[in-house]
C-alpha cells in the first residue's frame, strides 16, 4: 500500500494542475491581506458602526488573527471547489487518460489501489489546508501583529484574549481538514463513477452548491434533512470560536461554547467519508474497465 | 502446461454478446496469435484475461491457477500492452519506469530499468517527457513495461501499432527471443497478419464473438489445401461450369473473384475443364497465406 | 403679551442661577477639596464588560488620571471596550472644572446610606455634558453616584464603591452603566446562515442595558503621569 500511495502522491505533485490550487490561494490570501492593510480601517469601521455607537473599542482590532477569521470565512467556501479538481480527477482522470487499465493489471487489488489513491489526495488535501493555514495565520500575524480576537458575529460579540486564539485555530483547521475530506471523498466517488474529469470536477462542485443551498435555506421542509447534509456541518470550524460565560456574563477562558456541535459535526462528516469512500470502492471493483 | 486456460468464456454487454462460450488453451512456451475483425471481441478477451473486465460466465486459469481467486500473484508473472499505449504525459519514459517499478513485488532496480530502456530502443528519449514522443516511441515504452518485471506471460495487443517497418522487424524479433530464447509464453493480437504468420507458432481467429479457428499455424495453413484464384474472361460461364461440375464443393464466397479452396492435384483438372469449355483463361493464382485463410473463415465459409 | 411671559421668566431663571452660583454648596466644596487632594494617579484594576451582545473575560486595566480632567483606560496588552464618552465624565471631571452650577434636589436612600442628591448644571456651552446628578453622603464627601446625560454620548449611571483610598476619594470599584443599542450585522458580511436561532437570539440581545465594571488594586497618587499617555 505504501507504494501505491507514493506513486500517486508523486503523480500528483508531478502535474502542473496541482500547483494551480496553491498558486490560487496563495493570490487570493494575498490580494486579501494587501487590501485590508491598505484599507482594513474602513473594513473594520463598517463592520463596527452598531458597537461604535455606545461602546470606544481600544486596541489593535484589525490584527493577524482576525484577518485569518476573515480569511477563513471566505476561502473555506471556495477550497472545497480546488480540492474537487484533484479528488474528482483522481481515478476518471485515470480512464481519460488510459492509464487505468496499466494500473489495474498490477499485481494489487482494486480495493488497495483506490485506497491508495484515496489516502494520496487526503494527503494533497491536508497539505493544501497547511498552505492555507501558513499564509491565512502565520504570514497575516506576521503583516499585522496579533492582539485579542475581536469577532463580530451576526448577533453578538466576542472577544477572546490573545493568549486563547492559537489552539482555536489548531482545532477549526484540525476540523476544517475532516470538512475538506468530507469534500476529497465526495469528489473521488464521483471520479469512480465516470470516464472523464469534467464530470465529475463540475458534479462535485454542483453537489456542495446544492447542499449547501439547502442547508442555509431557513425552509421547514429542508429541516428535517439538514442535520444530515455535510454542507450543514462543514462551517462548524466557527464553533471554536464562541466562548461560554459565567452567570456574570464574563467570558470564561480556554472553553467552547457548544462542544457537542463540533463533535457532532466531526461524526457526521467521517460518517459521510467512510460511506463515499466505500462506495467508491464498490463501484471500482464492480466495474467493467474499458477505457 | 497449460499457460492460459479458457473455458466458455462469455461476455455479455445487456442484449450485445461481445464474447461467446470462448475456449482455448495456451502451452507455455508459445507465441500464441489471436486474430479478429474489429469489434470481434479480442479486446474484450484480453481485458478478460486480465481482469479488467469481468465475464458473464466461464473460467479463466493463468499458470494453472482460477484468475478470480489468484488474481494479485497471477499478475505479478503478466505483462500487458492493451491497445493503444496511454501514458502520463507529464512523465519521462524513465519515470514511468521507476514508477511501474515500485508497483511491482519482484525488485527491478535501476539495471532493469536501462536493460529493459535498451531493448526497446530509448535509452537516449530516457528524460524526454512523454508528451514529445511519436506514436511508435510510445509504443514501445508501452512494451518496455510490459517487460520491466521479467514475467513469464506477456500479452501485447496491437504491439506493432504505429511503428515503421524497422521498429515491427525489432519487436517480431523480440517475441521471438522472449519465446525461443527466455522460455516466455507471449499472447498477440494483431491485425498485421503477415507479423503473425511469420512469428506466432499457434493462432485462434474470433469473428463475433465465437471463435472459427484454432490450432497451430501449420497444421491451419494445409499446403494440401491451396487457395485458387481464376482469372478469366468470362467469369459467369467460369462460375456455371464450377458449379455444375464436382468443383462446387472448393468455391469459395468471396466478392473479389472466384477463389477455390481445392488439393492441389485438381488444379489442372479444373484448368482443363475451363479449357474444353472454351473459357478463356487470363491467370491461375494459388495462394495459402494466413490472410487468405483469415478472410475465408471470417467470410463463413467451410474451411 | 406672551412674549412678556417669557422674557420674564427667563430674567428669573438668570437671577436664581447667579444666586445658586454666588453660593456654593459646601457639599460639593467639601467632595472638590478632596478631590483636589489628587493631582494625579495610576491605578491597577480588573475590567468586566458585561454587555448582553459582548462576551469578553476579566481583563486587566490601568487607568491614567491627570488633574483637572485627563482620563485614559487601558487594557495591559488586548482589546478594551469601554462607554463612548461616559468613561471621561467621572467626578474629577465633572468637579474639576468649576464650570457648573450646583442645584440641591434632596435626599435618597442608597444601600442603607441617607445621601444627599445634587444636581449639576454646567455654565460652560462647551462640556460635553447636560446635566448631571450626584449621589453623595454627607457624612464623608463621597459620591456614590452619578447620572450624567452627555450632548452626544447619550446617559451614563456611575456607581462607586469605596475602601482604602476613600480619603482621597477615590473609589476601589467603580461601574458604568449606559444603553446598548441593537447590534446586528447582515448575514452575507458574517457569512452565518442557517442558524434557525437567529431570530429568537436576536430578539433576546435587544434594549438592553450594558455595564462596565473597574476595580481598582492599587492606586500610585501624585507620582506623576506623562501627557502623552492620554
Amino acid at each position: 500500500m505504501k507504494a501505491i500511495i507514493s506513486i500517486e502522491l508523486y503523480k500528483i505533485f508531478r502535474r502542473p494542475r496541482t500547483y494551480i490550487a496553491f498558486g490560487a490561494i496563495a493570490a487570493l490570501i494575498m490580494v486579501i491581506q494587501l487590501g485590508l492593510k491598505m484599507d482594513g480601517h474602513s473594513y473594520a469601521s463598517f463592520l463596527m458602526k452598531d458597537i461604535n455607537d455606545t461602546l470606544t473599542v481600544d486596541g489593535k482590532v484589525l490584527n493577524g488573527y482576525l484577518i485569518c477569521y476573515i480569511l477563513l470565512q471566505l476561502l473555506l467556501v471556495h477550497v472545497p471547489l480546488l480540492v474537487a479538481l484533484i479528488a474528482a480527477d483522481m481515478i476518471s482522470g485515470e480512464a481519460n487518460l488510459g492509464t487505468l487499465r496499466l494500473l489495474f493489471t498490477t499485481p494489487y487489488s482494486r480495493t488497495q489501489l483506490v485506497m491508495g489513491k484515496f489516502i494520496a489526495a487526503s494527503i494533497y488535501t491536508i497539505v493544501l489546508l497547511i498552505w492555507l493555514a501558513f499564509l491565512a495565520l502565520f504570514v497575516s500575524m506576521w503583516i499585522f501583529g496579533t492582539d485579542d480576537l475581536f469577532l463580530l458575529k451576526s448577533n453578538y460579540v466576542v472577544l477572546i484574549q490573545e493568549k486563547d486564539v492559537l489552539w482555536r485555530y489548531v482545532g477549526a483547521f484540525v476540523f476544517a481538514s475532516f470538512a475538506l475530506l468530507t469534500v476529497t471523498s465526495l469528489g473521488f466517488l464521483m471520479s469512480s463513477i465516470a470516464n472523464n474529469s469534467i464530470g465529475p470536477i463540475v458534479g462535485t462542485m454542483s453537489a456542495i452548491v446544492f447542499f449547501t443551498i439547502l442547508s442555509t435555506l431557513n425552509i421547514p421542509l429542508f429541516a428535517a434533512i439538514k442535520p444530515y447534509l455535510f454542507t450543514t456541518h462543514m462551517n462548524n470550524w466557527k464553533e471554536f470560536f464562541d466562548i461560554k460565560v459565567n452567570e456574570n456574563n464574563e467570558a470564561i477562558y480556554g472553553t467552547i461554547l457548544n462542544v457537542a456541535k463540533i463533535k457532532t459535526s466531526i461524526i457526521v462528516l467521517t460518517l459521510h467519508i467512510i460511506l463515499f469512500v466505500t462506495a467508491s470502492v464498490i463501484i471500482t471493483k464492480r466495474k467493467d474497465i474499458l477505457s | 502446461m497449460s499457460v492460459i486456460q479458457v473455458n466458455g468464456l462469455s461476455k455479455h454487454f445487456g442484449a450485445l454478446k461481445a464474447v461467446d462460450q470462448l475456449d482455448f488453451s495456451v502451452t507455455e512456451g508459445e507465441v500464441f496469435g489471436f486474430l479478429g475483425q474489429n469489434g470481434s471481441g479480442k479486446s474484450t478477451t484480453i481485458r478478460m484475461l486480465l481482469s479488467l473486465i469481468h465475464p458473464t460466465s466461464g473460467s479463466i486459469e493463468l499458470f494453472g491457477k482460477p484468475l478470480n481467486k489468484y488474481r494479485d500473484e497471477i499478475l505479478e508473472e503478466v505483462g500487458a500492452i492493451i491497445e493503444r499505449p496511454d501514458l502520463y504525459p507529464y512523465l519521462t519514459a524513465k519515470e514511468h519506469l521507476q514508477l511501474f517499478a515500485k508497483l511491482r513485488n519482484k525488485h527491478v532496480g535501476e539495471n532493469s530499468i536501462q536493460d529493459t530502456l535498451v531493448k526497446v530502443g530509448l535509452a537516449d528519449r530516457s528524460k524526454d517527457k512523454v508528451q514529445t514522443f511519436s506514436l511508435g516511441m510510445k509504443q514501445r515504452l508501452g512494451i518496455a513495461i510490459a517487460l520491466l518485471h521479467n514475467p513469464s506471460l506477456i500479452i501485447l495487443d496491437e504491439p506493432t501499432n504505429g511503428l515503421d517497418p524497422q521498429g515491427i522487424s525489432d519487436i517480431r524479433n523480440l517475441i521471438k527471443q522472449l519465446a525461443q530464447q527466455e522460455g516466455k509464453t507471449v499472447l498477440v493480437s494483431s491485425h498485421l497478419l503477415s507479423e503473425i504468420e511469420q512469428m506466432a507458432t499457434q493462432i485462434m481467429i474470433i469473428h463475433k464473438g465465437k471463435k472459427v479457428a484454432d490450432g497451430p499455424i501449420q497444421k491451419l495453413l494445409d499446403p494440401n489445401k491451396m487457395i485458387v484464384h481464376i482469372k478469366t474472361t468470362n467469369d459467369a460461364q467460369t462460375l456455371q461450369i464450377i458449379l455444375s461440375g464436382s468443383f462446387s464443393n472448393y468455391l469459395l464466397q468471396r466478392t473479389d473473384g472466384i477463389y477455390l479452396r481445392l488439393p492441389d492435384y485438381e488444379i489442372p483438372l479444373l484448368n482443363a475443364s475451363l479449357v474444353n469449355a472454351g473459357v478463356g483463361l487470363i491467370g491461375v493464382e494459388t495462394r495459402n497465406s494466413l490472410e487468405d485463410y483469415f478472410l475465408q473463415v471470417t467470410s463463413n465459409t467451410i474451411a | 403679551m406672551k412674549k412678556i411671559i417669557k422674557y420674564s421668566i427667563a430674567f428669573l431663571l438668570v437671577i436664581i442661577c447667579n444666586t445658586v452660583h454666588a453660593q456654593v454648596d459646601p457639599l460639593i466644596e467639601k467632595v472638590s477639596q478632596k478631590l483636589a487632594l489628587v493631582n494625579d494617579y495610576v491605578a491597577e484594576g480588573i475590567m468586566k464588560t458585561d454587555v448582553s451582545f459582548i462576551k469578553a473575560s476579566l481583563g486587566k486595566v490601568k487607568v491614567y488620571f491627570k488633574k483637572p480632567n485627563l482620563l485614559k483606560v487601558k487594557k495591559e496588552g488586548g482589546i478594551s471596550l469601554l462607554p463612548k464618552g461616559g468613561v471621561s465624565v467621572t467626578i474629577n471631571s465633572l468637579l474639576n472644572t468649576k464650570q457648573y452650577i450646583a442645584l440641591p434636589a434632596g435626599t435618597q436612600e442608597y444601600k442603607g446610606k441617607t445621601l444627599r442628591v445634587i444636581k449639576l448644571v454646567p455654565t460652560d456651552e462647551k462640556l460635553d455634558w447636560v446635566i448631571s446628578t450626584l449621589w453623595i453622603d454627607p457624612s464623608d464627601a463621597l459620591v456614590y453616584k452619578t447620572f450624567t446625560t452627555t450632548k452626544e454620548n447619550g446617559s451614563y449611571e456611575i456607581t462607586m464603591e469605596y475602601g482604602e483610598f476613600a480619603n482621597l476619594g477615590l473609589p476601589s470599584k467603580i461601574i458604568f452603566a449606559f444603553n446598548t443599542k441593537d447590534y446586528k450585522l447582515p448575514n452575507g458580511i458574517t457569512l452565518e446562515f442557517g442558524d434557525e436561532d437567529a431570530a429568537a437570539k436576536q430578539k433576546a440581545l435587544k434594549n438592553k442595558k450594558g455595564t462596565i465594571e473597574i476595580t481598582y488594586r492599587n492606586y500610585v497618587i501624585n507620582k506623576g503621569v506623562p501627557n502623552n499617555m492620554f
